[in-house]
């Protein structure tokens, strides 16, 4: 019984790293319908900046963090700008295509400055955040991943709901047209969903580096996750998402502790197959108001 | 004059041209009522205004629109809404699954940290109704409710010029009524000066203060309100009265040969 809740709350832990993440993936989709192939290399590009700040500026690791979002937050920005503005208006398998050159101009980037060796940050989370739970012990590092969960899905929540950006980056998702008909500046909020997108793939990338160690080739693989992820979740739902990615964290978790850890890394994907064959638009996607 | 549209000629995806030499001039503080028959280029007309032709790949090729002294034909609608031009969209268009006041609070982006809570009280006091609804979804709102909110929405922006895409669309007559009598207000209380675009020539007659006829991607006729409610061909095309003390046979060969003349 141990053993079980031990996986849960790892899973727990995992998944809600997975839906956040996903959730800048649905962010992007939702404002501008555009599919982020690049959203592996994002969250990788998180896990070295951050290695980065660590290792080689020996920086400690609270304003390290702060520093790497921050970067990726920008990165996310700059990436609009430069790559995907020129295409508004374009078809849309264009600017998807682009993401894929995106996604592989990254790794190379990243290949050729730190190669492909697997790396470990310096111990730097506290072993007293180990958390006992009735004779379950919780790793400080999934300890640590649930509370920044936490703290992410209730910064957004506010922001989404109840800050003029939040609401404006909403309405373009709603109605593109009636928000440009108010003034919206609807590049400035593809610009936006990019910058938070690459934001919250960067945090997930360095949890998901402190508990797998750095690799590109991991973290990019980790970062198509995202696709089952979303698919559970309904592409166009931000709450789908954190839920999408809350079950298939567990499953990875139960599968990797009661069957065989090689198995963990497909049954999101065998997930993704049989739920595209009976629900193609997702468990819970949003509901269509249809009486307009 | 607040807004001068110099003899504009509309192309969309560079081929199809739907306005041939429109002007128009609009007063400042009236409602300027454009009338015509489906398909003659009145939402394209606003759209030349409000710039949202750019995203439909349409331009202004020919002639200029000038607001306030400012050139402001093909530029962006960010920077159009900015200045002070909003336009209601045909068909309402909400943001159907944001809040009621959400959808309101979008009318802010003109003007993004500034306070809107005067505005919001001002919205729902034209639109009582709205208030009532306000956390409600409004993908769950009425007809009569949507086409409130999208006016309160632009009403936030602070508009210098509303522009209003039929927003008798598809709504009961009591609600149209109730509706185009709220416009009036607006437009006397708070010196807005509005475009009205209508099939319901017959309601927008009555609150407008002067009236274009547009067919074909021209204007083919214009004049006071009150002059547009008692020409003849007016009553007949938009009104649907008939001219009284004719017959009926020989008044249709005529009003034929008459439109014919106007096409
Ligand atoms: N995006 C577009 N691309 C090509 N043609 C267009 C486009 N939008 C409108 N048109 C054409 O322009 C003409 C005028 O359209 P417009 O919508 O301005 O008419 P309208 O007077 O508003 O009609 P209605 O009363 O039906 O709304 C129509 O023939 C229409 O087919
Ligand atoms: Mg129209």
């Amino acid at each position: 019984m141990e053993f079980f809740w031990q996986l849960m709350i790892n899973g727990l832990s995992l998944g809600f790293l997975y839906g956040i993440s996903a959730m800048g993936f649905v962010m992007i989709y939702k404002s501008s319908s555009v599919l982020n192939f690049a959203h592996g290399e994002l969250l990788a590009l998180g896990a070295y900046i951050f290695l980065a700040f660590m290792m080689w500026f020996k920086i400690p690791a609270i304003p390290a963090f702060i520093i790497t979002l921050v970067l990726c937050f920008a990165f996310g920005f700059l990436v609009e700008r430069v790559f995907l503005r020129p295409l508004i208006g374009e078809p849309l398998i264009f600017v998807i295509m682009l993401t894929v050159g995106l996604a592989s101009m990254m790794k190379g980037a990243i290949l050729l400055l730190w190669g492909g060796n697997l790396y470990t940050y310096p111990e730097f989370i506290p072993q007293t955040l180990t958390l006992s739970l009735g004779g379950v012990n919780i790793q400080p590092v999934y300890n640590v991943s649930f509370m920044l969960g936490v703290v992410f899905l209730l910064i957004f929540g506010f922001f989404f709901k109840y800050t003029s950006q939040g609401i404006f980056m909403r309405s373009v998702a709603d109605n593109q047209r009636a928000a440009l008909s108010l003034g919206v500046n609807v590049r400035r909020i593809f610009a936006l969903s990019w910058a938070i997108a690459a934001l919250v793939a960067g945090m997930s990338g360095i949890v998901l580096g402190v508990i797998n160690g750095i690799n590109v080739h991991e973290l990019s693989a980790i970062g198509l996750k995202v696709f089952p992820v979303v698919i559970l979740g309904g592409l166009d739902s931000i709450a789908g998402a954190i839920v999408g990615g809350v079950i298939i964290g567990v499953l990875e978790s139960f599968t990797g502790g009661y069957l065989t850890p090689s198995l963990r890394d497909v049954v999101p994907y065998i997930i993704l197959v049989g739920i595209l064959m009976v629900k193609p638009y997702g468990l819970f996607g949003q509901v269509e108001i249809e009486r307009v | 004059m607040l807004l001068l549209i110099n003899n504009i000629s509309v192309v969309y995806s560079d081929v199809i041209q739907v306005l041939k030499g429109v002007s128009l001039s609009i007063e400042e503080h009236n409602i300027v009522s454009l009338l015509g028959s489906n398909g003659a280029g009145k939402t394209t007309t606003l759209k030349a205004v409000s710039g949202l032709l750019k995203p439909e790949n349409g331009k202004v090729t020919d002639g200029e629109i000038i607001f306030q002294g400012e050139k402001i034909h093909n530029k962006a609608p960010e920077e159009i809404t900015r200045l002070g031009i909003i336009q209601v969209l045909e068909g309402r268009q909400p943001f159907k699954y944001l809040t009621v006041e959400e959808n309101l609070r979008v009318g802010t982006a003109t003007r993004p940290g500034q306070s809107f809570k005067d505005d919001l009280e001002l919205v729902y006091h034209y639109f009582p109704a709205l208030k009532t609804r306000r956390k409600m979804k409004a993908g769950y709102c009425s007809g009569g409710e949507l086409q409130m909110l999208v006016i309160g929405r632009a009403l936030m922006a602070h508009p210098k010029l509303l522009l209003l895409d039929e927003p008798s669309l598809g709504l009961a007559p009591l609600v149209v009524r109730e509706i185009f009598q709220i416009i009036k207000r607006i437009n006397e209380e708070q010196k807005t000066t509005i475009i009205l675009v209508e099939q319901n020539a017959n309601m927008a007659l009555q609150i407008a203060h002067y009236g274009y006829v547009m067919e074909n991607g021209r204007i083919v006729m214009e004049g006071r309100a009150n002059e547009l409610r008692e020409n003849p061909d007016i009553k007949e095309f938009y009104l649907g009265l008939a001219p009284d003390g004719e017959g009926h046979s020989y008044t249709d060969v005529k009003a034929y040969r008459r439109r014919k003349r106007w096409l």
